[in-house]
């Protein structure tokens, strides 16, 4: 089979983004909203008990590697992965993939990556690359997330791939080593979407997916305004900016959900599909509206943050995502 | 959100990249979009970075008067708390707080003191003789 070659292209996430530019490569012509919404990448969580500095992990896309998985699961796409002990060991095997013309994807820190801009170097362990070539010591990166392609020497590269820490990549590498391009799509995108709608409504622990974004409403609701301002107002900025910090695609992955099914829709041609994308259409604009409440609260001089308000936003969102999957529910997909 | 709605409030953060995301056009239909950024993701942040910088400017007073270690003022700097310093060194987070203490913090070893530097992305000297000065 022969491979085509890389064009970098930009994509809204880092690990779709990644996934769907290696497919594609391979044969496998999908857009990064179908990847996403087939290899089931939609949800809602808060873990109140996993904190990354101090505060509660907040996630409105599954945990990273799980498009990966899925590729692997419900696109019949076979990949080889690798984690490592050795530093040295990645870096030999990394190069000899390069140089013999393969293409590959691994996880890295943002902490460490030189070309991204400095206000967004946090350490944040799962942001997705891919590595197409090399000169020298440097290797020349197609970063989904970025608009033109970009390099990075061997050294930060190795400082980025062992990052210690919640969700350390260890050197994480994979790259597609078989891909079925005869793929029964309109099978996998039912079952995709039954999967996403059965976890969305019947979640078996009250932090995840709509009883997840009440639970979230809750703690919004019962924030100690008077008595720890700053707690108030980092929790706020810290779910916007899980909502909203590049690689989310904006609106928290409701708006590349809603993209993904309109196209099902349009494939399977199941009418009632393009009505449920502009329900969540709807539901992202209302994260957005949320969002905005927060950051108004975030830059208020004074103490008077309603965070009742806020609570009923949040509210308002689960809400319309209920009416999103009851009405993908009712399809009997 | 439509196309023509997608902000652009170039904000600094973004320092002129533009980010990918998914609109709708005039009819209706889904399209991948560029976006300069919105005020909004632009304000959260600056919230979360001023805290650590607030927490830095205390730490090197502290540091001035000999009651923490540079080690606690280049952790806020980098925007970390004792949990993610720890790991990030692979070690435990009772062994960071010790760190801060000026006494321990003169007597570790030239290995640890390289280890912080690098994680912190300064010079060992930066990092040894930093005396408060923000």
């Amino acid at each position: 089979m022969t491979l085509k070659p890389l064009e970098h292209r930009q994509y809204a996430h880092c690990e779709s983004g990644v996934v769907t530019a290696l497919l594609k490569r391979h044969g496998l012509d999908l857009s990064e909203p179908m990847v996403f919404g087939i290899t089931g990448g939609l949800t809602f969580a808060y873990l109140p008990l996993i904190k990354i500095t101090g505060m509660p992990i907040i996630s409105y896309r599954m945990f990273p590697g799980a498009i990966i998985k899925g590729a692997v699961k419900h696109l019949d796409a076979r990949f080889r992965t690798k984690r490592y002990r050795e530093k040295g060991e990645a870096l030999a095997e990394l190069t000899n993939l390069i140089d013999s013309g393969e293409i590959v994807g691994l996880q890295t820190s943002v902490y460490w990556l030189p070309y991204f801009p400095p206000e967004m170097r946090f350490q944040f362990n799962a942001h997705n690359l891919i590595v197409y070539g090399r000169e020298g010591n440097e290797f020349l990166i197609s970063d989904p997330v970025f608009e033109h392609p970009v390099r990075i020497n061997a050294e930060d590269l190795q400082n980025a791939r062992f990052a210690r820490g919640t969700l350390a990549p260890k050197g994480f590498i994979y790259y597609p080593v078989r891909v079925n391009r005869d793929i029964d799509l309109h099978k996998a995108i039912r079952k995709a979407v039954k999967r996403t709608v059965h976890m969305m409504l019947h979640a078996p622990v009250p932090f995840i997916g709509v009883k997840g974004i009440h639970y979230m409403a809750r703690k919004i609701k019962r924030l100690p305004v008077r008595e720890d301002l700053r707690y108030t107002r980092l929790l706020l900025a810290h779910i916007v900016r899980m909502q909203e910090e590049i690689g989310t695609g904006g609106g928290g992955f409701r708006f590349m959900y809603a993209a993904f099914l309109q196209e099902a829709g349009d494939l399977l041609g199941i009418v009632p599909m393009g009505e449920a994308s502009r329900m969540m259409t709807e539901a992202g604009n209302l994260w957005r509206q949320f969002a905005l409440a927060c950051a108004r609260a975030c830059k208020s001089k004074t103490a008077d943050v309603n965070v009742g308000e806020i609570a009923q936003r949040l509210q308002k969102c689960a809400a319309q995502e209920r009416l999103v999957y009851t009405t993908l529910r009712s399809l009997n997909l | 959100m439509k196309i023509s709605e997608v902000p652009q409030d170039d904000i600094k953060m973004l320092q002129g990249e533009r980010k990918a995301l998914y609109a709708v056009d005039e009819q209706g239909r889904y399209a991948q979009t560029t976006t300069r950024g919105w005020e909004v993701e632009e304000i959260v942040l600056h919230q979360v970075i001023h805290d650590f910088e607030e927490q830095a400017g205390k730490a090197a007073v502290r540091v001035r008067h000999h009651e923490t270690s540079p080690i606690e003022y280049f952790m806020h700097k980098s925007w970390m708390d004792p949990l993610t310093l720890a790991q990030a060194m692979g070690l435990y987070r009772w062994q960071v707080k010790r760190h801060f203490k000026p006494g321990v913090f003169k007597k570790l070893k030239d290995k640890t003191l390289m280890e912080y530097a690098r994680i912190f992305r300064v010079s060992v000297d930066a990092l040894r003789h930093f005396h408060g000065e923000d």
